[in-house]
């Protein structure tokens, strides 16, 4: 399998910048210090091992969990200088795929993906609603699902709908959080080719957290790798991992990846 | 930065102000003194989440109705029934409506109906939030600019607190149906009559009463369910613990206060 091909905008417009975050729980130094930029148009892959802190990242990015340091700049705005209102708004222009795909349980697919649009859309009529649930079951090619329950849909399909329902807002930024994980090797093909797509197709910038070397390698423009708390290791899936001198990064292929 | 409603870090390395066992219970209660304040400061600010409510009234009133209809029902057959023995013994049988609509105005209605509830709805409430929370719903509406707070515990808390006191009545009039039916079989008083005693012996002290107290108890099993399962973690486990926890917290906060409105209502009967 070869590599992605870097695509990103070569004047390197900063959509997520982030610079000396911090996070701790407890005695347990998460984050200790992490700087990174997620760039225009880019598929930026964060690896590293479970308990890291990956997932605690984009919490932060998206507001659900406040830094202890640091500051994270998302399209412009200080997100810890938001107010609740101001926060919602930039929510709407990030969309958060969740490892669990967290599709509401009591809702169909249908309700799942209005819920929302109807909230955050204002003035919509009954037949744009119904072209915007068929047009974005139709990008993840689930629209014949339309009617079922979330607890009749496979794995692959729960996390396909829960893409679908961020992308229903149209964000500027998506963030993955573990895609791959719990699917099967031809399903996990199949939610990476999605997530390139969605890149192509809605010019998302995108941060993926994976500790999947398969998933990196497909969908990442630039892989960036947390060890010890910090972004110590970036760049393209080849830089990463041609000739690792860190023992820590030679591990992580060596036990995680079969090319 | 905002506080976050989904999310929060606990720090268990921090030195204990008394102990860690005190410091545990007044974080405890402070936690729940925050939930409460969220509470009634979400529920008067618009956007109203009225078809959430309208759905959680149906959930919790319409669908407790038979199992509340059932009890109330059989409780007015049984409560007279092992009555008039007692009263018999006096030649008092015909004070057995008088005996039941006291009984089930002033004290068995609104606390058989709670105790239903907490088993039935708040269980409910604590499993169905506790397992939003551990698979990221919860977080998934927050992220998608929807206040998960208004929409699911204002929404639950608002259907308990008007549900409960609808279903105390319910219960109050099957059990006045179940109280008749032995009445009718055994002394054969008629329907209007029954009635006729029925409520010439209560007041509207005691129809208010009932009434304010089933909106304290709705409002109290909401609450609590919806706590303990917005606050559940550690996956399956918690979600049963929630459930389990909200049952009996609950029942035993109904408890105190039957027994505080019991003081509060014989203080207003004396002056």
């Amino acid at each position: 399998m070869n590599p992605k091909q870097p695509r990103y905008n070569d004047q390197k417009e900063g959509v997520i910048t982030i610079r000396n975050l911090k996070i701790s729980f407890g005695d347990l130094h998460v984050l200790r210090g992490v700087d990174l930029d997620l760039y225009q148009g880019e598929n930026l892959v964060v690896l590293g091992r479970s308990g890291t802190g990956k997932s605690v990242l984009i919490k932060i990015i998206s507001g659900l969990l406040e830094p202890d340091e640091g500051t994270v700049n998302v399209l412009g705005q200080d997100v810890s200088q938001l107010n609740s209102r101001e926060l919602d708004a930039l929510r709407l222009k990030i969309g958060f795929s969740f490892q669990s795909s967290a599709l509401y349980d009591s809702m169909t697919v249908r309700e799942n993906l209005e819920f929302p649009l109807i909230r955050n859309v204002r003035n919509l009529s009954r037949a744009e609603i119904n072209k915007a649930v068929e047009e974005a079951l139709e990008d993840v090619g689930l629209s014949q699902t339309i009617n079922q329950m979330p607890s009749e849909l496979s794995g692959g399909q729960r996390k396909r709908i829960g893409i679908a329902r961020t992308l229903i807002l149209k964000p500027e930024i998506m963030l993955y959080d573990e895609p791959t994980a719990g699917l099967d090797p031809i399903t996990s093909n199949e939610i990476n080719n999605l997530i390139n797509e969605v890149q192509e197709r809605h010019n998302t910038s995108s941060i993926i957290i994976t500790h999947d070397l398969t998933c990196a390698k497909t969908v990442g423009d630039r892989i960036a790798m947390l060890l010890d708390g910090r972004f110590e290791r970036q760049g393209t899936f080849e830089e990463i991992f041609e000739d690792p001198n860190d023992e820590r990064v030679k591990q992580f292929y060596e036990y995680n990846f079969i090319d | 930065m905002q506080a976050s409603t989904t999310s929060s870090k606990s720090d268990s390395s921090a030195k204990p102000v008394v102990s860690r066992r005190f410091d545990r219970i007044f974080l405890a209660l402070s936690d729940v003194a925050s939930f409460m304040a969220q509470f009634f400061k979400e529920v008067f600010v618009p956007p109203y989440e009225g078809k959430e409510i309208i759905r959680q009234c149906y959930e919790v009133g319409v669908r407790s109705l038979p199992l509340i209809s059932l009890t109330g029902f059989i409780t007015g057959i049984v409560f007279t029934n092992q009555s008039r023995p007692s009263l018999a013994t006096f030649g008092a049988t015909s004070w057995l409506p008088s005996l039941i609509s006291i009984a089930l105005v002033r004290a068995l209605a609104p606390l058989v109906t709670a105790l239903i509830a907490s088993g039935r709805v708040g269980s409910n409430i604590g499993a169905e939030l506790g397992s939003m929370r551990v698979t990221e719903q919860i977080e998934a509406m927050e992220v998608s600019g929807t206040n998960p707070f208004k929409f699911l515990v204002v929404s639950r808390v608002v259907a308990t607190t008007f549900m409960i006191p609808t279903l105390a009545m319910f219960f109050i009039l099957l059990g006045m149906l179940g109280s008749y039916v032995n009445v009718h079989q055994n002394e054969a008083t008629s329907f209007m009559t029954f009635i006729d005693q029925f409520f010439s012996s209560i007041s509207f002290l005691d129809i208010n009463s009932t009434v304010v107290k089933s909106i304290v108890f709705g409002f109290t099993i909401g609450m609590v369910g919806s706590y303990k399962g917005y606050h559940s973690s550690k996956g399956t486990e918690g979600v049963g613990r929630a459930a389990n926890s909200s049952v009996v917290t609950s029942m035993f906060l109904v408890f105190i206060e039957e027994l505080l409105a019991l003081q509060i209502i014989n203080a207003i009967r004396a002056v």
